[in-house]
């Protein structure tokens, strides 16, 4: 509300008072002088992107996937971008939406790793620490109205537990044993679910390296922003392993049978 | 552009809120309050988790229920928990029902121009040991009643309990009445019919359903000890008492 009761009950903007008779004296601007305020841009919407991440909890801890592919709208722009990050030694995020905002909140974590490893206290933040620190970092963006415009997903083993949760740009937190973030919340998350719930203390590596595989084949062929290319990261008691980029293999033999729309004409 | 001008055009396309679906309800007793949510949390047409907790013990005698924005309401119970910790300290004693009613509407009125998105009701004993429902509007706006739903399945639930609860519309039998407070089993029976009802037309509710009991202090616990899916939370025996019931609802 205007504080000033020299403004009040007067037009909020004289130009548009068309029952002026007298020209108003000139009002004083009261709000604070910020020479950068046309110059300061805040995200109201991603630009270089990235898609879904899967993940999974299995037998021996979580394992979670993403393609390697940075899109500029339309365009597969950068396909070498990794989007999994181990934080620490039992914690590993991975993000979808705007990458630029993604290495800035890299650039916190690693901060903040520093700043817990100095304190040479014999503690580290495991997964779950790391997760409430970065709801809390979302949830105080958004509340500024100057959101990090991403969708994260939370992994990782510690003290024998393990720890599976998500966090997006509003600061929205859940945890569940099978989480997706974008298209795969549509397209994969329903096979995770089918899959691995009421499983998860029985699903072994190869099984949930298969399971994540298939999904990820499933996105590239329904996931016009996705690539071929992705990688897994796990996290079990041993610590955390972000594997090589693995292409995937895909089969397109039945394309050309395809009759009912695109360029053929029979 | 942030300097508050009408100088030049301003567009903001970004969205602050968001709806996470779900319902609470809760129904005060004599001596007792049932103070109930289902634990499903969704964004538009997904299932985002079955489990997300959206009641929440305060003390040994309150329990709040939150529902609307997940976020907004996450916040809020971590900072009202905060403030009855201070409260804690400060007076060595736990604060009471009315008092955090109070406590409840002024931290929300301090959000009134940029609210918290969240529909509260607080449940629990009042200091004269009765059970009280709190409810609460997202910027503030409060009254004790006996009973009340909020969430996605408001207007489902909420004229079921007006005819199950308040009598409304019904005739008591000649020269009877209708009585004041229902007993614990029947009210849980309430709640337990109003959930299951919900979740069959609702796509929003469903999942889990978490049922708080408080118990006012001397209340004996029958029917609730060692019942299916029942737990303690309390310690002591000699205080009010809080239990919480877990069931299972409906997962499609």
């Amino acid at each position: 509300m205007d504080h000033f009761p020299t403004n009040w009950g007067r037009p909020r903007n004289d130009a548009q008072d068309l029952y002026n008779t007298y020209p108003l004296h000139q009002r004083p601007n009261n709000t604070p002088k910020d020479v950068f305020a046309d110059g300061v841009q805040r995200t109201q919407q991603p630009i270089v992107t990235g898609t879904s991440i899967l993940a999974i909890l299995y037998k021996d801890g979580i394992m979670m996937a993403a393609d390697t592919l940075a899109s500029y709208g339309s365009l597969s722009r950068f396909k070498t971008i990794q989007r999994l990050q181990s934080v620490g030694e039992n914690t590993v995020i991975g993000a979808s939406g705007d990458m630029s905002d993604f290495q800035y909140v890299q650039s916190i974590l690693e901060e903040l790793m520093i700043e817990e490893f100095t304190a040479n206290d014999q503690n580290e933040l495991g997964p779950a620490e790391i997760h409430e620190y970065l709801s809390r970092v979302y949830y105080a963006r958004r509340s500024k109205m100057n959101p990090l415009w991403n969708s994260v997903l939370v992994g990782g083993k510690k003290d024998g537990k393990r720890f599976l949760a998500y966090v997006d740009l509003l600061g929205t937190t859940y945890s569940a044993s099978t989480l997706a973030t974008g298209y795969g919340a549509y397209i994969a998350l329903p096979l995770l679910r089918s899959a691995v719930e009421g499983r998860e203390d029985e699903l072994t590596e190869e099984q949930a390296q298969k399971l994540l595989t298939d999904c990820m084949r499933v996105l590239f062929y329904r996931d016009a922003r996705s690539l071929d290319k992705f990688q897994i990261a796990k996290v079990t008691d041993e610590g955390v392993v972000i594997s090589d980029p693995i292409k995937l293999d895909t089969t397109w033999g039945f394309a050309e049978k395809i009759r009912g729309y695109g360029p053929q004409t029979q | 552009m942030p300097d508050g001008s009408f100088s030049h055009p301003q567009q903001r396309s970004f969205n602050p809120y968001t709806e996470n679906g779900g319902t609470i309800l809760a129904i005060a007793g004599a001596d007792f309050t049932v103070i109930a949510g289902d634990t499903r949390q969704s964004e538009g047409y997904s299932i985002q988790t079955r489990y997300a907790p959206k009641v929440f013990r305060l003390t040994d005698r309150a329990v709040l229920a939150v529902n609307g924005f997940a976020a907004d309401g996450n916040m809020f119970v971590k900072k009202v928990k905060q403030r009855l910790e201070w409260y804690r300290h400060a007076h060595a004693k736990d604060m009471p029902l009315r008092a955090i009613a109070r406590l409840i509407q002024t931290m929300l009125y301090a959000q009134r121009f940029f609210p918290y998105y969240v529909y509260n009701i607080l449940g629990g004993i009042e200091e004269d040991g009765t059970g009280a429902v709190y409810s609460f509007d997202p910027v503030g706006s409060y009254e004790r009643e006996a009973c009340r739903a909020a969430g996605a399945a408001q207007s489902l639930v909420q004229p079921f309990l007006d005819n199950q609860i308040y009598f409304k519309n019904q005739q008591a039998a000649p020269g009877q009445s209708h009585p004041l407070h229902l007993p614990l089993s029947d009210v849980l029976s309430i709640v337990i019919d109003s959930f299951t009802s919900a979740t069959e037309r609702h796509i929003e509710v469903g999942d889990g359903l978490e049922m708080y009991v408080v118990l006012a202090k001397g209340r004996s616990a029958q029917g609730l000890e060692g019942g299916r899916g029942v737990q303690e939370l309390t310690t002591r025996t000699d205080g009010d008492r809080v239990f919480v019931i877990r069931r299972e609802l409906k997962k499609d």
